[in-house]
């Protein structure tokens, strides 16, 4: 059976196309100002059985194409243990938030938290900090992991920070330097969330911002738990959604 | 329910602005409420009508944050709101506001809104140590009955407090057979239905006219529940909703959970089965009030294990599949108690439990749907 997954996020929409529970395809666009626009533009040519939409633009997707639709927190609990059998702590940062879940042995939520309420550390808050300092965004983690020292950003608030940053820049502060204290911030405010749910275990590390190596190696030194992530971390929340499909339309079969 | 049952409720609100006007009119008076530490018994001893005033509603707040900070429940902006800009009726029937000292917000609120309005304060202590607390509650109550006394220039015997408490324990008796249909698998009413019925049943010039609706609701469920009519399946999710109060223009969250697929059966809250109490009919009246109202089960009482008594009982006779606790922005004190609602709730009952913190606002609604799905889910 083909199987597609689809996460509409606020800042990228990734589509999975497994067939029978394999990675077939995956494909990722920007969400632009046009969310349902540019889902059928990254849909265009793929062939399947089922899909299930995930994602803040999930409800819309499902009026459009007669989808069922599941959150991204049971996507990205139900990805999470599909790479990491028996998982029980997930942790994913996107563009837009951060959340994390707690599972049960049995790979069923039983509790999660999230922040979507401000661009504060997320992939967007990395991503305007990286613009200000002038750094590519995908080298952004390796350019922090070059400063010797820390150097303290105190204010989280992507505004704030900004103009924190705009005026160590102007003071002659060093760069990389700047780049790691940001980069530690978000660690940082991560590991609270973190802890409040779920303090022990390793914990599976999904979205964008996972693909980051100084944001991995900070989230292991600070938290003391073994970090783990799957190779395309960003797209865990679609490939838990095609896995879905696919177990729901089996169920439909039988 | 029934189309004219409906069509009753629509109205009765136009219709309590026009009673509460006349009984004005007729040289009486009404008096203004805001929590239910406050026992309005005091009020129709005196001949007055107690009215709930606790502001429930978005329109206001954004006047009272030209005096209050932002950062502030939004109940007490709401609540001032009303009061500042003059857009509340039952406000302005108010002769005087009863006011307890119950959150720091509050009571600091109640300064401001005694510019506006006569504000009679009670001490309510923080604590139900009764033998510590009882005797300076009491006399707090003693001296509601005087300022009562004063305000209406009538006099209130031993009598007449007694006849108000069998009066309000049968009001609360019907209330507590309405909120008891949802005991019915599936429930006869939405969520929603519930929130409005008790918070319009709240306003009446008489309390007689308010216990008659209840009841004919509560037959008129009664009777859905034996034909099997239910907007509801047996599957739907049954979701019992706790902390701090709502109303209408603040039920989003009952809103949204019922737009995802759920059933809100039980409201653990002071605009729901808190009020559900029954006050001792057979010793000294002004202490049956004392004790009755100092045991009521707020978060403002430290500690509050009433609480979870109550979300122990509710939990297992409403048949409920998850609990969701509701704090205000900047309400300390529920805020902090859920931690070990969430603890109660896991521990004792291993039901799924969504903690959610929000204002009157509709700005967050995406954000909250998504939790709520995703609680769903986890039943
Ligand atoms: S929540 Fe507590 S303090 Fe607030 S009105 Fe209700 S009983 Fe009073
Ligand atoms: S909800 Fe909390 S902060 Fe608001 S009035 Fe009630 S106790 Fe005070």
């Amino acid at each position: 059976m083909i199987s597609a997954g689809i996460d509409i996020g606020s800042r990228s929409i990734e589509c999975v196309i497994l067939n029978n529970g394999k990675i077939r395809e995956m494909r990722k666009i920007d969400t632009g100002f046009d969310p349902i626009g540019q889902a059928k533009q990254l849909l265009k040519g793929l062939e399947f059985d089922t899909i299930l939409a995930t994602g803040y633009g999930r409800n819309l997707f499902e009026i459009e194409h007669e989808a069922t639709t599941i959150t991204e927190i049971k996507a990205h609990a139900r990805g999470a243990v599909c790479f990491f059998p028996g998982a029980i702590t997930v942790l994913d940062i996107g563009g837009q938030d951060s959340k994390v879940i707690k599972l049960n042995e049995s790979g069923k939520v039983i509790r999660f938290e999230m922040n979507d309420r401000c661009a504060a550390g997320t992939g967007k808050f990395l991503e305007i900090m990286a613009q200000t300092l002038g750094f590519n965004i995908d080298t952004f983690g390796i350019e922090a992991a070059k400063a010797k020292k820390d150097l303290k950003i105190s204010s989280m608030c992507t505004v704030f920070a900004e103009s924190e940053v705009t005026s160590l820049v102007a003071k002659g502060e060093n760069p990389n330097e700047i780049a790691r204290g940001l980069h530690i911030a978000v660690v940082k405010r991560a590991v609270s969330m973190l802890n409040r749910v779920s303090s022990q275990g390793p914990v599976v590390f999904t979205g964008g911002v996972a693909n980051n190596p100084f944001i991995r190696e900070q989230l292991a030194r600070i938290t003391k738990r073994e970090i783990l992530v799957q190779k395309t971390p960003e797209m865990n929340g679609a490939i838990g959604a095609a896995l879905i499909a696919m177990e729901q339309n089996k169920g439909k079969e039988k | 329910m029934k189309p004219d049952l409906l069509k009753k409720l629509q109205h009765i609100t136009e219709q309590n602005i026009i009673d509460i006007e006349n009984h004005k009119k007729n040289g009486n008076h009404a008096i203004g409420f805001y929590c239910l530490y406050a026992p309005t018994e005091l009020a129709v001893a005196a001949n007055a009508i107690p009215l709930p005033l606790c502001g429930t509603r978005q329109a206001p707040i954004e006047a009272a944050e030209e005096t209050l900070p932002r950062n502030l429940c939004p109940l007490i902006k709401s609540s001032y709101g009303f009061a500042a800009t003059d857009t509340c009726p039952f406000f302005r029937f108010s002769d005087i506001i009863v006011a307890d000292t119950t959150c720091d917000g509050k009571k600091k609120m109640f300064e401001l809104m005694s510019e506006i309005k006569p504000v009679h304060v009670l001490q309510l202590p923080q604590q139900q140590n009764f033998n510590l607390f009882l005797e300076p509650w009491k006399n707090e109550i003693k001296n509601l009955k005087t300022v009562m006394e004063e305000t209406t220039g009538n006099k209130i015997t031993l009598e007449k407090i007694s006849n108000a408490i069998k009066l309000l324990n049968r009001e609360r008796r019907a209330k507590k057979r309405l909120m008891d249909v949802a005991k019915a698998k599936p429930s006869p009413l939405t969520g929603t239905q519930m929130v409005e019925i008790l918070f319009k049943t709240g306003f009446f010039a008489d309390k007689e006219t308010g216990i008659d609706l209840m009841n004919e609701i509560s037959d008129e469920c009664e009777t859905l529940i034996e034909r099997g009519d239910s907007p509801y399946t047996k599957e739907t999710p049954r979701i019992l909703l706790t902390g701090v109060p709502i109303g209408l223009g603040s039920d989003k969250v009952v809103k949204i959970l019922e737009d995802s697929g759920a059933s809100v059966v039980a409201f653990e809250n002071c605009s729901g089965y808190k009020q559900t109490f029954q006050v001792d009919e057979t010793c000294d009246p002004i202490l049956a009030l004392a004790e009755q109202y100092l045991s009521i089960p707020c978060s403002v009482m430290s500690p509050n294990h009433g609480r979870i008594e109550l979300l122990d009982e509710m939990i297992t006779n409403f048949q409920v599949d998850g609990v969701v606790d509701l704090t205000w922005q900047a309400c300390h004190t529920y805020n902090i108690e859920a931690f070990q609602i969430r603890k109660f709730v896991n521990d004792h009952f291993h039901l799924p439990y969504l903690h959610i913190e929000t204002d009157y606002s509709e700005s967050d609604t995406e954000q909250l749907r998504v939790r709520i799905e995703a609680f769903l889910e986890m039943i």
